[in-house]
C-alpha cells in the first residue's frame, strides 16, 4: 500500500479529481448556476488558512511549545468575529472598484499608484516565497516518510540534481495545475469559481483526514482519552508540556502570537483572495464569522492526543512535525497514513493554488505590466499594434511557473534548516506588515500614499533584519557572527534583541518592532504629507465604504474622448469580445461611423473598472489617461461630492440650529415686544387716568374761582363757602401731585428710603394722634391694640408713617356711616410683625382683593368702593404707594379678612429688626 | 438603527473573546491537573473558544433576520449594476 | 322757566353748576350718579341736561343711551361733561346723541353760552 507507485497514482488522481471538480464548478458558474453560492462554501474556502503548516506543524509545535498552537487559530477568530464590519467593508470597496489583489487593494486606496502596488507586490513574494516553499517541504517529506518508514528519509537535497528532487517536480506539477484552473480567464477580479470550489473540497478533506487520524489515535490506539492521559501521567517528563511555561517568550510571547496570527489572517494574499475577491455575497460573512472558526476548532481538536501520542512513542514518531503520519504507521497501518498524505496534500496543494493565483495576478499587474506599459508609452511606434490582451495571460502563467520555482528555491537551499511552523511565522510576520496601511486606511482618511510608502518599506526592513536574514545565517547562508555580536560589533543592533530588547520570542519581538516603526511611519509621515486629488479621493471612497449609496453617486466622469479610442484601448488589452461586451453594456455603439462620438461618462467609468479588473487600478488608470483628455474621471468631484455631502449635512445642522436660535430670539423678541405694548398701553392708561384726576379738583377751582371773579355782590357766607372749595382742592391736587410723584419713584426705583432700626409701637402711637383730628372730624372710633413691649423694625420713619396714615384713613372712609369704628392691631410672631388695620365697614369683596392695590382703582364703578357720602374720596393711589413702600421696606400689604369688626381688613408684615446686640 | 445595534454587540464579543485568549486570563487556567500533571490551560481554551464560537451563531441567528436580507438586496441591485 | 338737570359724583363740581345755573335764571335738579339721574328724569322730565360720563354706577354714556330710548326724550338737550380729554370720548358722546360736549375743566361762561344757545334752539 505504500510503495511509490501507489502513492504516486493516488496523489494525482486526487489532483485529477479536484481539476474535474474545478473544470464542473466553472461550466456550472458559465451556467449561471454557482456552486459556491453558499456561506458554507465560503467558510470552507477560507479554511484554505489551514495549510500543511496547520496539518503537520501543529501536532509539532504542540509537542514542542505547548498551547501555543492554538494561538494561529485564535487569532482569525477574533478577526472573524469583527468580519461583517471589517472585511464586509473590504468586500464592498474591492467589488466597486474591480480590485483583483491586496496589492491592488493598497495602491488603490493611496492614490492608484504604481510603486505602491509593486512595492506590495515585491514583499508579498518576499514574504510569502518561503511560506510555499513549506507547502513543497511538508508534501515531500509527506510522501518519503510513508514511502520509506520506518527508516528516516534520505537526504533528498543535499547533493543529488534537482531532476532527482521531488519536490522539483511537485512544484512544476501543481504550476501546470494551477495554471489550468488559474488562469482561464483574463479578469482576475471575476470570481475563479472553480478553484474556490475546488478549495472547499480540499478543507473538507484534510479535515476528514485530520479527524481521522484523531479519532484513531483517541479511540483505537488508545481507548478513550483517559486512557490517553493516564500514559501521559505515567511519564513524568511530559508534565509541563501543555503548560504556559512551554510558549516560548510565555505571556508576551503568547500576546505577540496571538496579534500576529489576528493580523496575518487578512493581510496573507491568499486569505484576501478568498476573503475578499472570492467573496460571492456579501451576507455571506455573517454566517461564516462562526462557521470558519467552527472548522478551525475542529480541525485542532485532535492535535494535542496526536503529538501526546507521538511524544509517548519516543524516537519511533521521528520528528514532530511528521506525528500526524507516524503515529498510524508505527502502528502498522497501511490505508490511514496514505489518507492523512492525502489531507496533507489537499492542505499543501490548497495552499499553493491560492496564494499562487494571488502573487502570480500581483506580478503581472504591478510588477510587469507597469513596466510594460512604460516601455509601449516611450516607444509607441514599435509597440503601436500589438494586442496586449494575449500578453496579459502569457505573464501570469509565467509569473505562476517563477513563483511556483522561487519556492522550491528556497525550499532546496535553506528549507531544511527550518521547522514548518518557524517557516509560516516568518512570512505571517511579513504579511502583518500590510496591516497598518490596509487596516489603518479603511478608516482613517489622512493616511497618505507617502506614509504608506514609508511604512512598509521600513516595517519590511525590519521584519528582514530581525527575522529573515537571521534565519538565513542561522541556516548557514550568512556568516551568522552579525547575528550573536550584532551589526559592525554593536550590542544594540543584534537582530534578536534590537535596541537592547531581550526575553522575547523571536516572532514577537520582530513583530513589536517592524509594526512600532510601520505604524509609526504611517501616522508620522502621514501627518506631514498631503494627499494627491486622486488620493483624497479614493480616501474619502474607502473610509466612507459602506455609507449607502456611495457607490451609484460615484460613477460618472467628466472627461473626454471618443469612443473609437476607447475601443482600441479595450481591444488591445482585453480583446475584441470583451471590448465589444463593455461597449454593448454602455449601450454604445461599435461602428466605425460612432467612432468619432464622444464617449458618455458611463462608458468612460466602465472602461477604466473592466481594465482594472484585468491590469490592475494603477495600470488601468494609466492607459485611461493616456486616451482621456482633460479632467480624467475626475474623481474630484466624487470627493466634494462626499465633502459637500458631509457639508451640507453640517450646514443644515448648523442652519437648523441657527433657526432654532432664531426662533427663540424672535419669540423672545415677541414677549418683550408684547410687554412693552402692555407698558406702553398701561403708561397711556396711567396718563390718562393722571389727566382725568388732575382735571377734577382743577376743575372745581376754576370754576369757582370764575364765579368769584364774576360775581362783585355775592353773600360773605357764599363767598367764603367757595373760597373753602378752592383751597381744599387745591390741596387736593397738591396732595394728588405728590402720590403720582411718590409712585413715579416707586415705580422707576428712584424712590430713596431711609431705613434705620425704630420701634413699630412709638410710631404707630405717633399716627394715630397726627390722623386723630381728622378722625374725630368724621366721628369715627378708633381702637388701638399694642403690645408693651417695644417691637424694633428697620424702616423709614417718614414713609412708615405715611402708610399707617393711608391705612387708618381709608379704613374710616369706609368703616359704617352709622358708629363707625376702626381698629389697629399689632402682633409678633418670630421672625415678623403683623399690623392689622379693620373696619366696620361692608367690608372688601374677594374678587376684588388684589384690584384695590391698582392704581386709581376708585375710578372702577362698583359702589362698595364708593366712600359714604359726606367722606372725602381718596386719590385711588395711597394703596398702590404704601404697597410699594412695604414691598422696599421687605414686607408685604394685602387684604384679609376682619377678625373683630367683620370689614375691610388691611394687613402689613414686616420683618423684625435683628437684635441690637448683634447689629452693634 | 438595529444595525449599529448588531455593531456594538459584534464589538464587544469580539473584545470578550480577546479578554479570554488572553493573559492575564489564561494564566489563571495554567495549573497543572491532579491526575496527568497536564496543564489545564488547553481545555480551558477549546471550552472558551467553543463558547464565543456558539455565542457569534447565535449572535448571527438574531442578526440573520433583520441583516440579511436588505444586504442580499442590496449586493444584488450592486451586480446588477456592474453586469448590465 | 327751564330746567336743568346736573349729573355729577364730585360734589364740589354740582356745587358750583348749581349756582352757575341758578344765577343765569334756571332751575336746577341734581343728581350723584346715574341711577339718580335716571329718576330725576322720570319723575321730573328737564329742559337739558348736563351730564358727566364717569358716574360711580352706571356710566354718564349708559344714562344718555336710556335717555334716548325714551321717546318723550328724544330731543332733550344733552351737554356731556367729561375730565377726559380724549377725541374718541367726544366722537363717542355726539354719536350717541349728545348735543354738545364739554372738557373739565370749562370756561363757566362758555358752558352758560353753550346751555343758552341749545335752550334756544330748541324753542
Amino acid at each position: 500500500m505504500r510503495s511509490n507507485l501507489i502513492v504516486l497514482t493516488v496523489a494525482f488522481g486526487y489532483l485529477a479529481l479536484l481539476f474535474l471538480i474545478a473544470a464542473w464548478a466553472d461550466r456550472r458558474a458559465a451556467q449561471g448556476r454557482s456552486l459556491i453560492g453558499s456561506p458554507t462554501v465560503y467558510a470552507l474556502s477560507i479554511a484554505v488558512y489551514c495549510t500543511a503548516w496547520t496539518f503537520y506543524g501543529s501536532v509539532g509545535r504542540a509537542a514542542s511549545h505547548g498551547p501555543s498552537f492554538l494561538l494561529i487559530y485564535l487569532g482569525p477568530t477574533l478577526a472573524m468575529l469583527v468580519a461583517p464590519l471589517l472585511i464586509r467593508k473590504m468586500v464592498r470597496i474591492a467589488r466597486a472598484q474591480r480590485i483583483t489583489s491586496i496589492a491592488d487593494f493598497i495602491s488603490a486606496r493611496y492614490g492608484k499608484r504604481g510603486g505602491l502596488g509593486a512595492l506590495v507586490a515585491a514583499i508579498a513574494l518576499l514574504g510569502i516565497t518561503p511560506y510555499i516553499a513549506l507547502q513543497l517541504k511538508a508534501i515531500t517529506l509527506g510522501h518519503a516518510i510513508l514511502t520509506t518508514y520506518p527508516t528516516l528519509p534520505a537526504d533528498t537535497l543535499a547533493a543529488s540534481p534537482f531532476w532527482t528532487d521531488k519536490s522539483f517536480w511537485v512544484a512544476l506539477v501543481l504550476a501546470v495545475f494551477i495554471i489550468l484552473f488559474g488562469t482561464r480567464q483574463l479578469d482576475a477580479s471575476e470570481r475563479h469559481e472553480g478553484m474556490v470550489a475546488a478549495i472547499a473540497v480540499e478543507s473538507l478533506v484534510k479535515l476528514v483526514a485530520f479527524l481521522a487520524v484523531g479519532l484513531f489515535t483517541t479511540f483505537m490506539l488508545y481507548s478513550g482519552p483517559s486512557a490517553l492521559f493516564s500514559r501521559v501521567a505515567a511519564q513524568p517528563s511530559l508534565a509541563g508540556v501543555l503548560s504556559l511555561d512551554n510558549v516560548p517568550g510565555g505571556q508576551g510571547g503568547w500576546l505577540g502570537m496571538l496579534v500576529l496570527a489576528t493580523l496575518a489572517f487578512v493581510t496573507l494574499p491568499r486569505q484576501f483572495q478568498v476573503l475578499v475577491v472570492e467573496n460571492v455575497d456579501e451576507a455571506h460573512l455573517s454566517r461564516a464569522s462562526w462557521l470558519f472558526p467552527l472548522y478551525l476548532l475542529l480541525i485542532n481538536l485532535f492535535v494535542i492526543p496526536i503529538a501526546l501520542a507521538g511524544l509517548l512513542l519516543g524516537d519511533a514518531a521521528l520528528d514532530p512535525d511528521s506525528f500526524v503520519l507516524t503515529v498510524p504507521l508505527a502502528a502498522g497501518l497501511e490505508t490511514l497514513p496514505l489518507v492523512v498524505f492525502i489531507g496533507g496534500l489537499s492542505a499543501a496543494t490548497g495552499m499553493v493554488i491560492v496564494e499562487t493565483i494571488a502573487l502570480s495576478t500581483m506580478v503581472s499587474n504591478h510588477l510587469v505590466m507597469p513596466l510594460l506599459l512604460r516601455l509601449a508609452h516611450r516607444r509607441p511606434a514599435r509597440y503601436k499594434d500589438t494586442v496586449l490582451a494575449g500578453w496579459l495571460l502569457g505573464i501570469r502563467r509565467i509569473a505562476i511557473v517563477l513563483i511556483l520555482m522561487l519556492g522550491y528555491l528556497y525550499h532546496a537551499l535553506i528549507g531544511e534548516t527550518y521547522s514548518l511552523v518557524t517557516i509560516g511565522l516568518v512570512s505571517f510576520a511579513a504579511a502583518a506588515q500590510f496591516a497598518p496601511a490596509m487596516l489603518l486606511g479603511l478608516y482613517w482618511r489622512g493616511a497618505t500614499h507617502a506614509g504608506a510608502v514609508v511604512a512598509l518599506s521600513l516595517g519590511i526592513a525590519t521584519w528582514a533584519y530581525t527575522l529573515l536574514l537571521p534565519g538565513f545565517a542561522r541556516s548557514g547562508w550568512l556568516d551568522d557572527t552579525w547575528v550573536n555580536e550584532g551589526l559592525a560589533g554593536l550590542a544594540w543592533l543584534r537582530p534578536y534583541a534590537l535596541f537592547g530588547l531581550e526575553g522575547w520570542d523571536i516572532y514577537t519581538h520582530a513583530l513589536f518592532w517592524s509594526l512600532l516603526f510601520n505604524l509609526g511611519a504611517l501616522i508620522g509621515v502621514s501627518l506631514f504629507t498631503r494627499q494627491s486629488p486622486l488620493e483624497r479621493t479614493q480616501a474619502a471612497l474607502f473610509t466612507g465604504a459602506l455609507q449607502p449609496g456611495l457607490w451609484s453617486r460615484a460613477v460618472t466622469g467628466q472627461g473626454q474622448t471618443t469612443q473609437g479610442e476607447l475601443y482600441q484601448l479595450l481591444t488591445r488589452y482585453l480583446g475584441l469580445a470583451a471590448a465589444t461586451r463593455i461597449f454593448a453594456q454602455a449601450d454604445a455603439s461599435t461602428q466605425t461611423s460612432a467612432h468619432a462620438r464622444p464617449a458618455s461618462p458611463s462608458l468612460v467609468a466602465r472602461s477604466e473598472r473592466a481594465l482594472a479588473g484585468a491590469l490592475g487600478t494603477a495600470s488601468a488608470r494609466v492607459l485611461m489617461d493616456s486616451v482621456v483628455r482633460g479632467e480624467t474621471l475626475d474623481r474630484e468631484d466624487i470627493l466634494s461630492l462626499l465633502d459637500a455631502t458631509s457639508q451640507a449635512l453640517e450646514y443644515s445642522r448648523r442652519l437648523e440650529q441657527k433657526s432654532h436660535e432664531l426662533e427663540e430670539t424672535s419669540q423672545a423678541l415677541r414677549a418683550a415686544n408684547a410687554r412693552l405694548r402692555e407698558l406702553d398701553r398701561l403708561k397711556d392708561e396711567f396718563v390718562a387716568m393722571v389727566s382725568h384726576e388732575l382735571r377734577t379738583p382743577l376743575t372745581s377751582i376754576r370754576a369757582f374761582a370764575e364765579i368769584l371773579h364774576d360775581a362783585d355782590t355775592l353773600p360773605e357766607a357764599q363767598r367764603q363757602r367757595f373760597l373753602d372749595v378752592i383751597v381744599h382742592e387745591s390741596q387736593r391736587l397738591s396732595r394728588l401731585i405728590d402720590e403720582i410723584l411718590d409712585l413715579a419713584r416707586l415705580e422707576s426705583g428712584r424712590m430713596t428710603l431711609h431705613p434705620r432700626r425704630l420701634d413699630l409701637v412709638e410710631l404707630v402711637r405717633r399716627s394715630t394722634e397726627t390722623i386723630q383730628r381728622v378722625l374725630a372730624e368724621r366721628g369715627v372710633t378708633l381702637e388701638l391694640d399694642l403690645p408693651d413691649v417695644p417691637t424694633p423694625v428697620s424702616g423709614d420713619p417718614d414713609r412708615l408713617e405715611q402708610v399707617i396714615i393711608n391705612l387708618v384713613d381709608n379704613a374710616s372712609k369706609f368703616a359704617a356711616p352709622e358708629h363707625p369704628r376702626v381698629r389697629l392691631a399689632l402682633a409678633t410672631t418670630d421672625r415678623h410683625v403683623r399690623l392689622l388695620v379693620e373696619d366696620n365697614g361692608p367690608g372688601i369683596a374677594m374678587e376684588a382683593r388684589e384690584l384695590v392695590f391698582e392704581k386709581f382703582h376708585r375710578l372702577e364703578n362698583t359702589s362698595l368702593n364708593v366712600p359714604p357720602h359726606g367722606r372725602p374720596r381718596g386719590t385711588g393711589l395711597g394703596l398702590p404707594i404704601s404697597r410699594g413702600i412695604v414691598a422696599h421696606l421687605g414686607g408685604r400689604l394685602w387684604v384679609d379678612d376682619a377678625p373683630t369688626l367683620g370689614g375691610a381688613c388691611l394687613l402689613m408684615e414686616l420683618p423684625l429688626a435683628p437684635d441690637e446686640a448683634s447689629t452693634t | 438603527m438595529s444595525g449599529r445595534r448588531h455593531t456594538a454587540r459584534r464589538i464587544a464579543l469580539a473584545i470578550l473573546a480577546l479578554l479570554l485568549f488572553s493573559p492575564p486570563v489564561i494564566g489563571l487556567f495554567d495549573i497543572p491537573s491532579a491526575i496527568t500533571g497536564l496543564s489545564w490551560l488547553p481545555l480551558y481554551l477549546f471550552c472558551a473558544w467553543g463558547g464565543i464560537i456558539a455565542l457569534t451563531a447565535w449572535l448571527q441567528s438574531r442578526e440573520s433576520v433583520l441583516q440579511e436580507m436588505p444586504s442580499l438586496t442590496e449586493t444584488r441591485s450592486d451586480d446588477a449594476r456592474h453586469e448590465k | 322757566m327751564a330746567r336743568i338737570l346736573i349729573v355729577d359724583d364730585e360734589p364740589n363740581i354740582v356745587l358750583s353748576l348749581e349756582y352757575l345755573m341758578q344765577r343765569s335764571g334756571f332751575e336746577v335738579d341734581t343728581a350723584n350718579d346715574g341711577s339718580q339721574a335716571l329718576q330725576a328724569l322720570q319723575t321730573q322730565p328737564p329742559d337739558l341736561v348736563l351730564l358727566d360720563i364717569s358716574l360711580p354706577d352706571i356710566s354718564g354714556f349708559d344714562v344718555l343711551r336710556q335717555l334716548r330710548q325714551t321717546s318723550s326724550m328724544r330731543t332733550l338737550p344733552v351737554i356731556m361733561l367729561t375730565a377726559h380729554g380724549r377725541e374718541v370720548e367726544r366722537e363717542k358722546g355726539l354719536a350717541l346723541g349728545a348735543d354738545d360736549y364739554v372738557t373739565k375743566p370749562f370756561s363757566t361762561q362758555e358752558l352758560v353760552a353753550k346751555v343758552q344757545a341749545l335752550l334756544d334752539e330748541v324753542r
